[in-house]
């Protein structure tokens, strides 16, 4: 009965998934033709007919509609075609470069915040309204404040150009050069998770069923762990989707700092170049990881929460 | 020796507003074997007081005085050693059964995690023992149901779920607090009558909060009337019942609908509110809405004895009764209060 409510649940919620993948081609595919400039426009003074040899190969000279259909016939063939800036290279072959660096850094600092957040927030909120718990708070407030590009120059300055105990960028899959990036991210997250979870944790624990424990004998621990923490995470979980999507697929602002060859880097560059193809193909691969994430979350929900389980079917 | 003996109890919370005291000045003690009944409208401080009890006040509450429990403190208690009695010798089972069951744990979860605790049971003997206590309470299909989760109960059922989890352990004293209320009546019923059943298999004391008198009359041996944070009139079932010494009680049994009285007689309800608990009257709680009130209901009311243990707080005579010193509710007075008492046992 269980699994089956899953099964079902799964099923709608793939079912559903198409629609919002093609709105999502349909508005970036004609969003970004309405940029001013297209990819060849840098280099310049190409003769007329270079041109329109380049543009006839690209099929940019066909009515954009046709264009539009040509693509999203690719794009089920999950084909993003070749990079205009990047010669010799296809959008495919550079997601599959960057995207895994991007994804280990992401993914790292998801899971650091996960621990992380959740650890401060119980404490937090076991010792509510003490100084402790006002002093974890402000520090949580401060770091969803400051954003990433003042805390990377400043850890770099501090850890590694002072300290010189880190490198201060680049990438060689190695710890020392993960380490900044990684808490970079990470370090937000944290302090988000943090609030939620304090928060959360402190209604759980006004609730009855709470009392209810208490009442049995159950040592605090056992109440805290066994009782309250499994409905504490529920609103985590539901930001955790969306937020580990953002992160494993690159921050522009962090890989650009650490000068890490990751998938934000190679966005901010094709928007640049107007390199529509390579555009296009890492806003449908962001979008599809972010529709992947929600459906994650989504199972892990129900699967969580017993009264969502059986009744699904909205 | 009494198996419960609360002496002095105090429960205040501190609100933004200010100090609200729901108890005051409480004393009253549980026979073993006795079923005590507590009576009152909402905020009469009968939940609080036994939340205070058993360490589950809310983290603004202060609870003062002391809960001898075979002569222990239940007041002066670590929670190490009120754990070891939590849920063990004493089970509570409370006014709402729809959220008072963990919804994100099966049933099976949340009773074997008791005996295991408690009993140091393995899961398989635990989870055995459960199934028989959801049959003892007419859990149908038990071995089945056990697996569910509680939102694939009713609320009549969940009570009995939560009042088979209570008895798990055999406690020998079982608080319920409106077990009924949050019920249908037929349901009520229901309720109220496994209760009796269990008490008469299990001969456990019982402490029943409630503002129902009619399952105050099935099953209760002595009562208890609350009345903003203070005892009233204590009696047994049958003086209270028949015999009701003070005018709040009288106004409480007159408010009941009864088929012996002409049904175009109108309902007695007593006028006004209940004080207000964060700034409470000198002198009687209660004299702002009673009918015998007078001058001297401006000072503290005295306290009526008698030789049964029957008492009653007012400026009337109570029938048989002699009076005791004033028992007002500032703390000096406590010795005086306990000592009167000493007298009396």
């Amino acid at each position: 009965m269980r699994q089956e409510g899953l099964l079902q649940l799964a099923a709608s919620r793939l079912i559903g998934l198409v629609p919002t993948l093609l709105v999502l081609i349909t508005i970036s595919f004609f969003l970004i033709r309405l940029a001013p400039g297209g990819p060849f426009d840098a280099e310049m003074a190409a003769p007329p007919e270079i041109r329109a040899n380049l543009e006839a190969k690209y099929h940019l000279d066909e009515p954009l509609l046709a264009q539009y259909f040509r693509y999203l016939g690719e794009v089920i063939a999950f084909d993003f075609g070749p990079s205009f800036q990047y010669k010799d290279w296809t959008v495919n072959e550079l997601i599959a470069r960057g995207f895994p660096i991007s994804a280990t850094i992401g993914g790292l600092a998801m899971l650091l915040a996960f621990f992380a957040g959740v650890l401060i927030g119980v404490f937090a909120a076991l010792r509510q309204n003490t100084a402790s718990d006002y002093t974890v708070m402000g520090i949580a407030m401060l770091g969803i404040s400051i954003p990433n590009f003042v805390v990377a120059p400043l850890l770099i300055l501090v850890l590694a150009i002072y300290g010189g105990w880190l490198p201060a960028s680049g990438w060689d899959w190695t710890w020392q050069r993960g380490l900044l990036p990684v808490v970079t991210l990470a370090l937000p997250a944290i302090a988000y998770i943090a609030r939620l979870t304090r928060g959360s944790m402190i209604e759980v624990l006004h609730s009855n069923y709470i009392r209810t424990a208490r009442a049995k004998g159950l040592p605090e621990r056992t109440v805290i762990l066994r009782h309250a923490l499994k409905p504490t995470l529920l609103p985590v979980i539901s930001y955790m989707g969306p937020a580990t999507a953002a992160l494993i697929t690159g921050s522009v602002v962090v890989e650009r700092i650490y000068s890490i060859p990751g998938l934000g880097s190679y966005f901010v560059q094709g928007a640049l170049n107007r390199d529509y193809t390579l555009v296009m193909g890492v806003v449908v691969f962001y979008g599809m990881i972010i529709i992947l994430f929600n459906f994650i979350v989504d199972l892990l929900y129900a699967w969580l929460n017993p009264r969502i389980r059986y009744d699904e079917g909205e | 020796m009494a198996l419960l003996d609360v002496t002095g109890l105090e429960v205040e919370f501190e609100t933004p507003e200010g100090t609200v005291r729901a108890v005051s000045n409480l004393d009253f003690h549980l026979e073993e074997g006795e079923t005590l009944a507590i009576v009152g409208e909402s905020g009469a401080g009968k939940s609080q007081m036994m939340m205070a009890i058993m360490g589950l006040l809310a983290e603004n509450g202060r609870a003062r005085g002391s809960a001898l429990y075979r002569g222990a403190d239940l007041l002066g208690m670590t929670a190490r050693e009120l754990n070891a009695i939590r849920g063990n010798q004493i089970a509570m089972i409370f006014q709402d059964p729809m959220t008072s069951l963990n919804p994100y744990m099966t049933i099976e979860q949340q009773m074997t995690e008791v005996i295991m605790h408690h009993r140091k049971l393995k899961r398989d003997e635990a989870r055995a023992q459960a199934v028989e206590m959801l049959r003892a309470v007419r859990i149908p299909d038990a071995e089945e149901r056990i697996r569910q989760y509680p939102h694939e109960y009713s609320g009549g059922m969940r009570q009995r779920v939560m009042i088979a989890m209570g008895l798990l352990c055999e406690p020998e004293l079982l608080i319920a607090d409106e077990p009924s209320t949050a019920l249908d009546v037929t349901v009520q019923a229901q309720i109220t009558q496994l209760v009796r059943e269990l008490r008469e298999q299990a001969g456990m004391s019982i402490i029943l909060i409630t503002h129902d008198l009619a399952v105050v009359a099935d099953i209760a041996d002595r009562v208890m009337v609350m009345y903003a944070g203070e005892v009233v009139e204590c009696g047994s079932a049958e003086d209270i019942f028949y015999n009701p010494q003070h005018p709040y009680t009288r106004g409480l049994l007159d408010s009941v609908p009864r088929l012996d009285r002409a049904s175009d007689q109108d309902l007695h309800a007593i006028p006004g509110n209940p004080p207000n608990l964060l700034d409470l009257p000198v002198g009687c709680n209660f004299r702002d809405r009673c009918d015998e009130a007078r001058e001297e209901c401006r000072e503290p009311p005295p306290v009526w004895r008698d030789e049964t243990g029957r008492m009653s707080r007012c400026v009337l005579p109570m029938e048989g009764g002699k009076r005791v010193d004033p028992d007002g509710t500032g703390p000096e007075s406590r010795a005086t209060n306990s000592a009167s008492r000493e007298n009396r046992e």
